[in-house]
């Protein structure tokens, strides 16, 4: 059975139809990529993914749980994980609270045990510490835990909010746009640390991506969306090598 | 010595202030929204001790307990019953909501306590300070309310950086969209801001009446405004800000009492919030808001 499978998803803002028909089976492991023009509904995916936006049409299928029209945060249980195309992390925290906010659901302990410090409160957040210095390790981050989030480059900025999504403990990742701003070297950096998260955590990746160095890099299949319509899918080198691909992204 | 009793009775105001104008930054940090009624919450703490300690009479302390637990639950009621359904609606249409829960508030126990004021035994009974010969006099009240705000900052403090809750709230109140996909309950997390900031008013509350012993149904307005400006003063938002405003504003209050105007004293405090929304608008230790372009 496909991770991720994803029939007819459709999605109307008013009269404008922003996504119709989009089509998607994803398997276990698999690093899919998700590209298309500007405007293409690619991100309008994402939030549909997400429950950001709720579907007009269609279903979502995630590992054969039925999560369409699902809120964020059921979604975000069922194990789906994000990050953004202008990174949004929490800037005024530090790198490590950074990770340890999206290990919330995974840690429990009261709000009175946090207030009054029982020996719960000590032995869970020594558990979440350790936790989120294992994720941040895996984005050689492990040094700049106490920095406030602002603090790091760009490129680690973008780290951090793979492992912060990492760090929730999904099944699909989602990766918008990861590689936007990057110089080639941080873009081969990524394209290794994308490959690792698969491999370490047997993790299923969507990425949208403009980068086609990264795109040709790692992603096994492509979905190709052009003004809300799928262009074609399949296998990279063969969708990267299509006419109608080749048009949709030169023009005529 | 005029001056110095002035100024510590003008820090044990700005003390109780401070207090008050924690649960105005909590509530705006978290849920970006003014909550007006929180003085009246106050109030209605004011009178949970004042029945608890004069028709059953109960000790101060379980009073204080029951004010905290009571204060506790009516700011969870008030954020579902009257808020919440307002999550997506315009600023303008929340502030005035929480107008009118103000109003509702004090024209219930208008109703239920009548006008007449009602005369609050203090629940400190700490011994009064005397320093200098007693020339300089400390009352229990002045005291209390001084050490109990420190140790509100610094507990509040360490929940909010400290716990797991605590960091939930950060992260709402940094970016509410991406702590929602990172898992994170936005409205449990915005309920329990509503109940932390609603607990501390009922512990303002027994300071409050304690310090000033007259309770009626509009005791709390005129402080929660004073405690407002306090917030805007030290930076809406900003925890240790509320505490540094709160201060200022009592300090400024007394003083101002003392030596100018008793007349005046409340004039000059709202003319200090007109001065600070001139010249730095976001407050003493407030952020540069970034608006999204």
């Amino acid at each position: 059975m496909a991770l991720l499978e994803v029939k007819n998803l459709g999605i109307s803002f008013g009269g404008l139809r922003a996504v119709d028909e989009f089509n998607i089976t994803i398997e276990k492991g698999q690093l899919y990529g998700l590209i298309g023009p500007n405007g293409a509904g690619k991100t309008t995916v994402f939030n549909m993914l997400t429950g950001v936006y709720k579907p007009t049409d269609g279903t979502i299928l995630l590992d054969g749980e039925n999560i369409t029209g699902k809120s964020t945060i059921e979604i975000n249980r069922a194990g789906i994980a994000r990050t953004f195309q202008n990174i949004r992390l929490f800037k005024d925290m530090t790198v490590l609270d950074n990770v340890k906010v999206a290990l919330h659901n995974h840690y429990k302990y009261s709000v009175l045990t946090g207030i009054l410090r029982l020996p719960k409160y000590f032995k869970t957040e020594k558990l979440m510490n350790e936790k989120a210095m294992e994720m941040l390790k895996v984005f050689e981050l492990e040094d700049k835990a106490e920095l406030t989030a602002s603090g790091l480059p760009y490129g680690e900025q973008r780290r951090l909010e793979m492992a912060r999504a990492l760090a929730t403990e999904p099944k699909l990742l989602l990766l918008d746009e990861p590689a936007a701003g990057m110089n080639p070297n941080e873009t081969a950096e990524l394209m290794d640390m994308i490959r690792l998260v698969r491999d370490k955590f047997g993790m299923t990746v969507l990425l949208i991506e403009h980068d086609m160095s990264l795109v040709s890099g790692i992603c096994e299949k492509l979905t190709v969306l052009n003004f809300g319509q799928m262009l074609c899918e399949g296998k990279t080198e063969n969708v990267l090598s299509d006419p109608d691909v080749i048009k949709a992204y030169l023009g005529d | 010595m005029g001056f110095l009793n002035n100024l510590i009775n003008g820090i044990s105001l700005g003390s109780i202030y401070a207090v008050i104008a924690l649960g105005y930054t909590l509530v705006y940090g978290i849920a970006k929204m003014l909550n007006f009624a929180h003085g009246d919450v106050i109030m209605v703490g004011g009178y949970v001790i004042f029945i608890a300690m004069t028709s059953f009479g109960l000790n101060s302390w379980i009073s204080i307990l029951l004010a905290v637990i009571a204060c506790t639950l009516l700011g969870i009621v008030i954020e579902k019953v009257a808020y919440k359904p307002l999550r997506q609606a315009t600023s303008l249409a929340v502030l005035i909501t929480a107008i009118g829960v103000s109003y509702f508030l004090q024209n219930m126990a208008l109703l239920i306590f009548g006008e007449k004021p009602v005369n609050f035994t203090s629940v400190v009974n700490v011994p009064s300070l005397k320093l200098f010969d007693g020339k300089i006099v400390i009352s229990g009240e002045t005291s209390t309310a001084i050490v109990i705000s420190i140790l509100i900052v610094v507990g509040l403090s360490l929940f909010i950086n400290k716990t797991k809750s605590g960091r939930a709230m950060l992260a709402v109140s940094e970016d509410r969209g991406a702590a929602e996909l990172m898992g994170v309950n936005i409205n449990r997390t915005i309920s329990l801001t509503f109940a932390i900031g609603s607990g501390l008013a009922a512990i303002a509350g027994a300071l409050l009446c304690s310090a000033y012993p007259t309770l009626q149904n509009t005791t709390g307005a005129m402080p929660g405004i004073k405690a407002f400006v306090a917030a805007v003063f030290g930076g809406i938002g900003s925890i240790p800000g509320a505490m540094i405003g709160g201060i200022l504003i009592g300090i400024i209050e007394i003083l101002g009492r003392a030596y100018i105007s008793p007349q005046l004293a409340d004039a000059i405090v709202f003319a200090v919030l007109i001065l600070v929304l001139i010249i730095k608008p976001t407050g003493i230790l407030g952020k540069k808001i970034n608006e999204k372009v």
